[in-house]
Protein backbone atom coordinates (compact mmCIF):
# COMPACT_ATOMS: atom_id res chain seq x y z
CA UNK A 1 0.00 0.00 0.00
CA UNK A 2 2.90 2.35 0.76
CA UNK A 3 4.61 1.26 -2.46
CA UNK A 4 3.39 4.21 -4.50
CA UNK A 5 4.45 6.72 -1.88
CA UNK A 6 8.02 5.42 -1.56
CA UNK A 7 8.69 4.82 -5.27
CA UNK A 8 11.59 7.22 -6.10
CA UNK A 9 10.04 7.85 -9.54
CA UNK A 10 7.19 9.70 -7.85
CA UNK A 11 9.53 12.04 -5.98
CA UNK A 12 10.93 13.95 -8.97
CA UNK A 13 9.82 15.88 -12.05
CA UNK A 14 7.17 18.59 -12.55
CA UNK A 15 4.35 16.30 -11.36
CA UNK A 16 6.33 14.72 -8.53
CA UNK A 17 5.48 14.75 -4.84
CA UNK A 18 7.77 17.72 -3.88
CA UNK A 19 6.23 19.96 -6.56
CA UNK A 20 2.65 19.03 -5.58
CA UNK A 21 3.52 19.51 -1.91
CA UNK A 22 4.85 23.02 -2.59
CA UNK A 23 1.79 23.88 -4.71
CA UNK A 24 -0.47 22.72 -1.88
CA UNK A 25 1.52 24.71 0.68
CA UNK A 26 1.42 27.73 -1.66
CA UNK A 27 -2.38 27.58 -1.97
CA UNK A 28 -2.63 27.30 1.82
CA UNK A 29 -0.31 30.15 2.77
CA UNK A 30 -1.53 32.68 0.18
CA UNK A 31 -5.14 31.83 1.11
CA UNK A 32 -4.41 32.47 4.79
CA UNK A 33 -2.68 35.79 4.01
CA UNK A 34 -5.61 37.04 1.87
CA UNK A 35 -8.17 35.82 4.42
CA UNK A 36 -6.23 37.49 7.24
CA UNK A 37 -6.17 40.84 5.42
CA UNK A 38 -9.97 40.67 5.19
CA UNK A 39 -10.96 38.94 8.43
CA UNK A 40 -8.59 40.33 11.06
CA UNK A 41 -9.50 44.04 10.62
CA UNK A 42 -13.23 43.15 10.50
CA UNK A 43 -13.03 40.96 13.61
CA UNK A 44 -10.84 43.53 15.39
CA UNK A 45 -13.14 46.44 14.56
CA UNK A 46 -16.27 44.64 15.73
CA UNK A 47 -14.49 43.24 18.79
CA UNK A 48 -13.12 46.67 19.74
CA UNK A 49 -16.28 48.70 19.22
CA UNK A 50 -18.68 45.95 20.30
CA UNK A 51 -20.94 46.99 17.43
CA UNK A 52 -22.28 44.52 14.88
CA UNK A 53 -21.34 41.33 16.70
CA UNK A 54 -24.47 39.63 15.40
CA UNK A 55 -23.42 40.47 11.82
CA UNK A 56 -20.08 38.72 12.35
CA UNK A 57 -21.74 35.66 13.88
CA UNK A 58 -24.42 35.50 11.17
CA UNK A 59 -21.92 36.00 8.35
CA UNK A 60 -19.65 33.32 9.80
CA UNK A 61 -22.49 30.82 9.99
CA UNK A 62 -23.60 31.42 6.40
CA UNK A 63 -20.02 31.18 5.11
CA UNK A 64 -19.46 28.00 7.13
CA UNK A 65 -22.43 26.34 5.43
CA UNK A 66 -21.22 27.34 1.96
CA UNK A 67 -20.10 24.16 0.12
CA UNK A 68 -16.57 24.81 -1.14
CA UNK A 69 -17.06 22.48 -4.13
CA UNK A 70 -19.98 24.59 -5.38
CA UNK A 71 -18.11 27.88 -4.94
CA UNK A 72 -15.11 26.45 -6.81
CA UNK A 73 -17.25 25.17 -9.70
CA UNK A 74 -19.30 28.38 -9.96
CA UNK A 75 -16.20 30.57 -10.13
CA UNK A 76 -14.64 28.21 -12.71
CA UNK A 77 -17.80 28.45 -14.84
CA UNK A 78 -17.78 32.25 -14.58
CA UNK A 79 -14.08 33.07 -14.71
CA UNK A 80 -12.48 30.03 -16.35
CA UNK A 81 -9.98 27.46 -15.11
CA UNK A 82 -6.88 28.35 -13.15
CA UNK A 83 -5.77 29.25 -9.65
CA UNK A 84 -8.17 32.18 -9.19
CA UNK A 85 -11.29 30.03 -8.47
CA UNK A 86 -9.23 27.98 -6.00
CA UNK A 87 -8.32 31.09 -4.02
CA UNK A 88 -11.88 32.45 -4.02
CA UNK A 89 -13.24 29.15 -2.66
CA UNK A 90 -10.49 28.70 -0.06
CA UNK A 91 -10.50 32.32 1.15
CA UNK A 92 -14.26 32.10 1.79
CA UNK A 93 -13.56 28.96 3.80
CA UNK A 94 -10.77 30.56 5.84
CA UNK A 95 -12.53 33.84 6.71
CA UNK A 96 -15.05 32.57 9.34
CA UNK A 97 -12.62 30.92 11.77
CA UNK A 98 -10.10 33.79 11.56
CA UNK A 99 -12.81 36.45 11.96
CA UNK A 100 -14.47 34.59 14.84
CA UNK A 101 -11.12 34.01 16.58
CA UNK A 102 -10.14 37.68 16.32
CA UNK A 103 -13.57 38.89 17.47
CA UNK A 104 -13.76 36.44 20.37
CA UNK A 105 -10.16 37.14 21.37
CA UNK A 106 -10.68 40.89 21.61
CA UNK A 107 -14.02 40.54 23.41
CA UNK A 108 -12.35 38.27 25.95
CA UNK A 109 -9.69 40.80 26.98
CA UNK A 110 -10.26 41.85 30.58
CA UNK A 111 -12.20 45.16 30.52
CA UNK A 112 -10.16 46.34 33.50
CA UNK A 113 -7.00 46.10 31.39
CA UNK A 114 -8.59 48.01 28.51
CA UNK A 115 -9.87 50.63 30.98
CA UNK A 116 -6.40 51.00 32.47
CA UNK A 117 -4.94 51.52 28.98
CA UNK A 118 -7.42 54.34 28.37
CA UNK A 119 -6.71 55.65 31.86
CA UNK A 120 -3.00 56.08 31.15
CA UNK A 121 -3.93 58.14 28.09
CA UNK A 122 -3.68 55.66 25.21
CA UNK A 123 -5.60 56.52 22.07
CA UNK A 124 -8.19 54.08 20.72
CA UNK A 125 -5.76 52.86 18.05
CA UNK A 126 -3.12 52.32 20.72
CA UNK A 127 -5.58 50.43 22.91
CA UNK A 128 -6.40 48.13 20.00
CA UNK A 129 -2.87 47.59 18.65
CA UNK A 130 -0.84 47.58 21.88
CA UNK A 131 -3.27 46.13 24.40
CA UNK A 132 -6.22 44.28 22.90
CA UNK A 133 -4.53 42.49 19.98
CA UNK A 134 -1.47 41.27 21.96
CA UNK A 135 -3.81 40.01 24.70
CA UNK A 136 -6.10 38.38 22.13
CA UNK A 137 -3.26 36.58 20.31
CA UNK A 138 -3.88 33.10 21.75
CA UNK A 139 -7.48 33.08 20.47
CA UNK A 140 -6.46 34.74 17.19
CA UNK A 141 -3.92 31.96 16.69
CA UNK A 142 -6.64 29.44 17.54
CA UNK A 143 -8.70 30.87 14.67
CA UNK A 144 -5.74 30.73 12.28
CA UNK A 145 -4.89 27.14 13.19
CA UNK A 146 -8.50 26.04 12.65
CA UNK A 147 -8.57 27.85 9.30
CA UNK A 148 -5.21 26.34 8.28
CA UNK A 149 -6.41 22.79 9.01
CA UNK A 150 -9.55 23.31 6.93
CA UNK A 151 -7.69 24.97 4.07
CA UNK A 152 -5.00 22.26 3.86
CA UNK A 153 -7.68 19.55 3.84
CA UNK A 154 -9.97 21.34 1.38
CA UNK A 155 -7.28 22.53 -1.05
CA UNK A 156 -7.41 18.87 -2.17
CA UNK A 157 -10.69 19.64 -3.97
CA UNK A 158 -8.85 22.14 -6.23
CA UNK A 159 -7.62 19.22 -8.33
CA UNK A 160 -11.21 18.42 -9.34
CA UNK A 161 -11.14 21.39 -11.72
CA UNK A 162 -7.65 20.58 -12.93
CA UNK A 163 -5.60 22.76 -10.54
CA UNK A 164 -2.47 21.43 -8.82
CA UNK A 165 -1.67 20.46 -5.26
CA UNK A 166 -1.76 17.11 -3.51
CA UNK A 167 -5.36 16.58 -4.61
CA UNK A 168 -3.95 15.63 -8.02
CA UNK A 169 -2.87 12.28 -6.56
CA UNK A 170 -6.33 11.66 -5.09
CA UNK A 171 -8.23 12.50 -8.31
CA UNK A 172 -5.69 10.99 -10.73
CA UNK A 173 -5.62 7.85 -8.56
CA UNK A 174 -9.41 7.75 -8.61
CA UNK A 175 -9.51 8.11 -12.41
CA UNK A 176 -6.87 5.40 -12.88
CA UNK A 177 -8.29 3.18 -10.10
CA UNK A 178 -4.85 3.35 -8.43
CA UNK A 179 -5.59 2.95 -4.75
CA UNK A 180 -1.91 3.43 -3.78
CA UNK A 181 -1.82 6.86 -5.39
CA UNK A 182 -5.07 7.98 -3.70
CA UNK A 183 -3.84 6.79 -0.34
CA UNK A 184 -0.48 8.53 -0.81
CA UNK A 185 -2.31 11.79 -1.58
CA UNK A 186 -4.49 11.45 1.51
CA UNK A 187 -1.55 10.64 3.79
CA UNK A 188 0.53 13.53 2.42
CA UNK A 189 -2.33 16.00 3.00
CA UNK A 190 -2.76 14.82 6.59
CA UNK A 191 1.02 15.07 7.18
CA UNK A 192 1.12 18.57 5.68
CA UNK A 193 -1.77 19.60 7.93
CA UNK A 194 0.11 18.40 11.01
CA UNK A 195 3.30 20.22 9.88
CA UNK A 196 1.44 23.47 9.20
CA UNK A 197 -0.20 23.25 12.63
CA UNK A 198 3.21 22.68 14.25
CA UNK A 199 4.51 25.73 12.36
CA UNK A 200 1.70 27.85 13.78
CA UNK A 201 2.32 26.44 17.26
CA UNK A 202 5.97 27.54 16.95
CA UNK A 203 4.99 31.00 15.72
CA UNK A 204 2.49 31.29 18.58
CA UNK A 205 5.20 30.41 21.12
CA UNK A 206 7.45 33.11 19.66
CA UNK A 207 4.89 35.91 19.49
CA UNK A 208 2.51 35.45 22.42
CA UNK A 209 3.62 37.24 25.58
CA UNK A 210 4.92 34.82 28.24
CA UNK A 211 2.51 36.46 30.66
CA UNK A 212 -0.41 34.98 28.72
CA UNK A 213 0.78 31.37 28.88
CA UNK A 214 -1.46 29.06 30.88
CA UNK A 215 -0.34 28.81 34.49
CA UNK A 216 -0.13 25.67 36.62
CA UNK A 217 -0.93 22.09 35.65
CA UNK A 218 -3.81 22.87 33.30
CA UNK A 219 -1.65 22.19 30.27
CA UNK A 220 -2.30 23.76 26.91
CA UNK A 221 -5.53 25.33 25.71
CA UNK B 1 -33.46 30.08 -8.35
CA UNK B 2 -35.85 29.36 -11.24
CA UNK B 3 -33.97 26.09 -11.81
CA UNK B 4 -35.30 24.86 -8.45
CA UNK B 5 -38.95 25.46 -9.38
CA UNK B 6 -38.62 24.18 -12.93
CA UNK B 7 -36.96 20.98 -11.72
CA UNK B 8 -38.76 20.59 -8.41
CA UNK B 9 -39.01 16.76 -8.47
CA UNK B 10 -35.31 16.36 -9.10
CA UNK B 11 -34.49 19.03 -6.49
CA UNK B 12 -36.67 17.31 -3.89
CA UNK B 13 -35.11 13.93 -4.71
CA UNK B 14 -31.53 15.16 -4.11
CA UNK B 15 -32.72 17.05 -1.01
CA UNK B 16 -34.01 13.82 0.52
CA UNK B 17 -30.76 11.98 -0.21
CA UNK B 18 -28.71 14.91 1.10
CA UNK B 19 -30.73 15.06 4.29
CA UNK B 20 -30.39 11.33 4.90
CA UNK B 21 -26.64 11.34 4.22
CA UNK B 22 -26.04 14.20 6.66
CA UNK B 23 -28.48 13.41 9.48
CA UNK B 24 -27.68 9.70 9.90
CA UNK B 25 -23.94 10.33 10.53
CA UNK B 26 -24.75 13.13 13.00
CA UNK B 27 -27.03 10.81 15.01
CA UNK B 28 -24.54 7.92 15.03
CA UNK B 29 -21.60 10.23 15.73
CA UNK B 30 -23.43 12.00 18.56
CA UNK B 31 -24.37 8.68 20.17
CA UNK B 32 -20.73 7.50 20.01
CA UNK B 33 -19.28 10.77 21.29
CA UNK B 34 -21.26 10.77 24.56
CA UNK B 35 -19.51 7.75 26.15
CA UNK B 36 -16.16 8.80 24.62
CA UNK B 37 -16.55 12.39 25.82
CA UNK B 38 -17.56 11.16 29.27
CA UNK B 39 -14.46 9.00 29.37
CA UNK B 40 -12.27 11.93 28.26
CA UNK B 41 -13.81 14.18 30.94
CA UNK B 42 -12.78 11.73 33.66
CA UNK B 43 -9.42 10.40 32.58
CA UNK B 44 -6.21 12.23 31.68
CA UNK B 45 -5.11 9.16 29.71
CA UNK B 46 -8.29 9.23 27.64
CA UNK B 47 -7.76 12.91 26.86
CA UNK B 48 -4.14 12.30 25.92
CA UNK B 49 -5.23 9.57 23.47
CA UNK B 50 -8.56 10.86 22.12
CA UNK B 51 -7.84 14.57 21.54
CA UNK B 52 -4.70 14.22 19.38
CA UNK B 53 -6.36 11.32 17.53
CA UNK B 54 -9.42 13.48 16.87
CA UNK B 55 -7.18 16.29 15.56
CA UNK B 56 -5.38 13.96 13.16
CA UNK B 57 -8.63 12.38 11.91
CA UNK B 58 -9.99 15.85 11.27
CA UNK B 59 -7.05 16.71 8.99
CA UNK B 60 -7.74 13.83 6.58
CA UNK B 61 -9.49 15.48 3.63
CA UNK B 62 -13.07 14.28 3.23
CA UNK B 63 -12.58 13.39 -0.45
CA UNK B 64 -9.65 11.15 0.52
CA UNK B 65 -11.58 9.46 3.31
CA UNK B 66 -14.53 8.90 0.98
CA UNK B 67 -12.40 7.16 -1.65
CA UNK B 68 -10.42 5.11 0.88
CA UNK B 69 -13.39 3.90 2.94
CA UNK B 70 -14.75 1.42 0.33
CA UNK B 71 -11.35 -0.28 0.07
CA UNK B 72 -10.94 -0.44 3.84
CA UNK B 73 -14.36 -1.88 4.61
CA UNK B 74 -14.82 -3.77 1.35
CA UNK B 75 -17.92 -2.22 -0.25
CA UNK B 76 -18.55 -0.74 -3.69
CA UNK B 77 -17.48 2.87 -4.29
CA UNK B 78 -21.09 3.88 -5.02
CA UNK B 79 -22.39 2.65 -1.65
CA UNK B 80 -23.85 5.42 0.56
CA UNK B 81 -21.95 3.96 3.50
CA UNK B 82 -18.81 5.54 1.98
CA UNK B 83 -20.09 8.99 2.89
CA UNK B 84 -21.70 7.92 6.16
CA UNK B 85 -18.58 6.36 7.70
CA UNK B 86 -16.29 9.39 7.07
CA UNK B 87 -18.94 11.80 8.35
CA UNK B 88 -19.44 9.71 11.50
CA UNK B 89 -15.66 9.93 12.02
CA UNK B 90 -15.67 13.75 11.59
CA UNK B 91 -18.70 14.11 13.88
CA UNK B 92 -17.07 12.05 16.63
CA UNK B 93 -13.75 13.91 16.18
CA UNK B 94 -15.56 17.22 16.66
CA UNK B 95 -18.03 16.18 19.36
CA UNK B 96 -15.68 14.30 21.71
CA UNK B 97 -14.04 17.56 22.71
CA UNK B 98 -17.38 19.40 23.06
CA UNK B 99 -18.90 16.67 25.24
CA UNK B 100 -15.73 16.35 27.34
CA UNK B 101 -15.44 20.13 27.85
CA UNK B 102 -19.16 20.37 28.66
CA UNK B 103 -19.02 17.59 31.25
CA UNK B 104 -15.80 18.95 32.79
CA UNK B 105 -17.48 22.32 33.22
CA UNK B 106 -20.32 20.97 35.40
CA UNK B 107 -19.73 22.66 38.80
CA UNK B 108 -18.17 20.36 41.41
CA UNK B 109 -20.53 21.52 44.16
CA UNK B 110 -23.55 20.49 42.06
CA UNK B 111 -22.08 17.02 41.60
CA UNK B 112 -21.25 16.82 45.31
CA UNK B 113 -24.83 17.84 46.19
CA UNK B 114 -26.26 15.17 43.87
CA UNK B 115 -23.93 12.56 45.39
CA UNK B 116 -24.93 13.62 48.89
CA UNK B 117 -28.60 13.23 47.96
CA UNK B 118 -27.86 9.62 47.11
CA UNK B 119 -27.88 9.74 43.29
CA UNK B 120 -26.24 6.68 41.80
CA UNK B 121 -23.66 7.34 39.06
CA UNK B 122 -25.89 6.47 36.04
CA UNK B 123 -28.90 8.38 37.31
CA UNK B 124 -26.72 11.33 38.29
CA UNK B 125 -25.20 11.36 34.79
CA UNK B 126 -28.60 11.24 33.08
CA UNK B 127 -30.42 13.72 35.31
CA UNK B 128 -27.68 16.09 36.52
CA UNK B 129 -24.39 16.05 34.59
CA UNK B 130 -25.75 15.55 31.08
CA UNK B 131 -28.54 18.16 31.23
CA UNK B 132 -26.10 20.74 32.62
CA UNK B 133 -23.68 19.88 29.81
CA UNK B 134 -26.37 20.32 27.14
CA UNK B 135 -25.76 23.96 26.11
CA UNK B 136 -22.09 23.37 25.23
CA UNK B 137 -22.89 19.94 23.73
CA UNK B 138 -25.59 21.38 21.50
CA UNK B 139 -23.27 24.19 20.41
CA UNK B 140 -20.86 21.47 19.24
CA UNK B 141 -23.68 19.52 17.62
CA UNK B 142 -24.70 22.60 15.63
CA UNK B 143 -21.18 23.01 14.23
CA UNK B 144 -21.00 19.28 13.40
CA UNK B 145 -24.40 19.29 11.68
CA UNK B 146 -23.69 22.36 9.57
CA UNK B 147 -20.26 21.09 8.50
CA UNK B 148 -21.74 17.64 7.70
CA UNK B 149 -24.44 19.16 5.52
CA UNK B 150 -21.74 21.10 3.68
CA UNK B 151 -19.44 18.07 3.38
CA UNK B 152 -21.97 15.56 1.97
CA UNK B 153 -21.58 17.31 -1.39
CA UNK B 154 -18.00 16.09 -1.64
CA UNK B 155 -19.34 12.55 -2.12
CA UNK B 156 -20.70 13.60 -5.50
CA UNK B 157 -17.13 13.96 -6.78
CA UNK B 158 -16.98 10.15 -6.74
CA UNK B 159 -20.56 9.76 -7.98
CA UNK B 160 -22.64 9.66 -4.78
CA UNK B 161 -25.97 11.46 -4.25
CA UNK B 162 -27.16 14.69 -2.67
CA UNK B 163 -26.85 18.31 -3.77
CA UNK B 164 -23.28 17.57 -4.86
CA UNK B 165 -24.73 15.79 -7.90
CA UNK B 166 -26.10 19.15 -9.04
CA UNK B 167 -22.56 20.57 -8.69
CA UNK B 168 -20.85 17.90 -10.80
CA UNK B 169 -23.62 17.76 -13.41
CA UNK B 170 -23.71 21.55 -13.61
CA UNK B 171 -19.93 21.60 -14.05
CA UNK B 172 -19.98 19.01 -16.83
CA UNK B 173 -22.84 20.69 -18.73
CA UNK B 174 -21.68 24.29 -18.09
CA UNK B 175 -24.95 24.99 -16.26
CA UNK B 176 -24.22 27.40 -13.41
CA UNK B 177 -27.93 27.71 -12.50
CA UNK B 178 -27.88 24.03 -11.51
CA UNK B 179 -24.76 24.48 -9.37
CA UNK B 180 -26.29 27.55 -7.77
CA UNK B 181 -29.51 25.63 -6.99
CA UNK B 182 -27.46 23.03 -5.11
CA UNK B 183 -25.59 25.76 -3.25
CA UNK B 184 -28.85 27.43 -2.17
CA UNK B 185 -30.24 24.04 -1.12
CA UNK B 186 -27.18 23.32 1.02
CA UNK B 187 -27.20 26.71 2.73
CA UNK B 188 -30.96 26.62 3.41
CA UNK B 189 -30.79 23.07 4.75
CA UNK B 190 -27.88 24.03 7.01
CA UNK B 191 -29.71 27.12 8.28
CA UNK B 192 -32.88 25.11 8.99
CA UNK B 193 -30.98 22.35 10.81
CA UNK B 194 -29.03 24.94 12.81
CA UNK B 195 -32.21 26.78 13.80
CA UNK B 196 -33.93 23.55 14.76
CA UNK B 197 -31.05 22.52 17.04
CA UNK B 198 -30.99 25.99 18.62
CA UNK B 199 -34.71 25.65 19.34
CA UNK B 200 -34.34 22.12 20.75
CA UNK B 201 -31.51 23.39 22.95
CA UNK B 202 -33.69 26.17 24.35
CA UNK B 203 -36.62 23.84 24.99
CA UNK B 204 -34.38 21.32 26.77
CA UNK B 205 -32.69 23.89 29.01
CA UNK B 206 -35.47 26.15 30.31
CA UNK B 207 -33.39 27.00 33.41
CA UNK B 208 -30.84 28.79 31.21
CA UNK B 209 -33.42 31.53 30.59
CA UNK B 210 -34.79 31.71 34.14
CA UNK B 211 -34.36 34.99 35.95
CA UNK B 212 -33.73 37.05 32.82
Amino acid sequence: MGGWLFDPAHWSGPTGIPVRLLEHLGYTLLTLVIAAVIAVPLGAFVGHTGKGGFVIVGLSNVLRALPTTAVLILVVLWAGLGDFPVYVALVLLAIPPIMAGTYAGIRAVDPVTVDAARGVGMRESGVLLNVEIPNALPLIFGGFRGAALQVVATATIAAYTGAGGLGRFVFDGLALQEFGQMLAGAVLVALLAVLVDLGFAGLQRLTVSPGLRPVGTGGKK
Amino acid sequence: MTWIFENWDRFWEVTEVHLRLSVVPVLIGFALSIPLGWWASRSQTARAVLFPLANVLFTIPSIALIVITPVLIGVKILDEINVIVPLVIYTVALMVRSVADALSAVPGNVIAAANAMGYRPLRRFLTVDFPLALPVTIAGLRVATVSNISMVSVGALVGLGGYGQLFTEGYQTDNSAKVFAGLIGTVVLAALADGLLLLIGRLLTPWARAGR
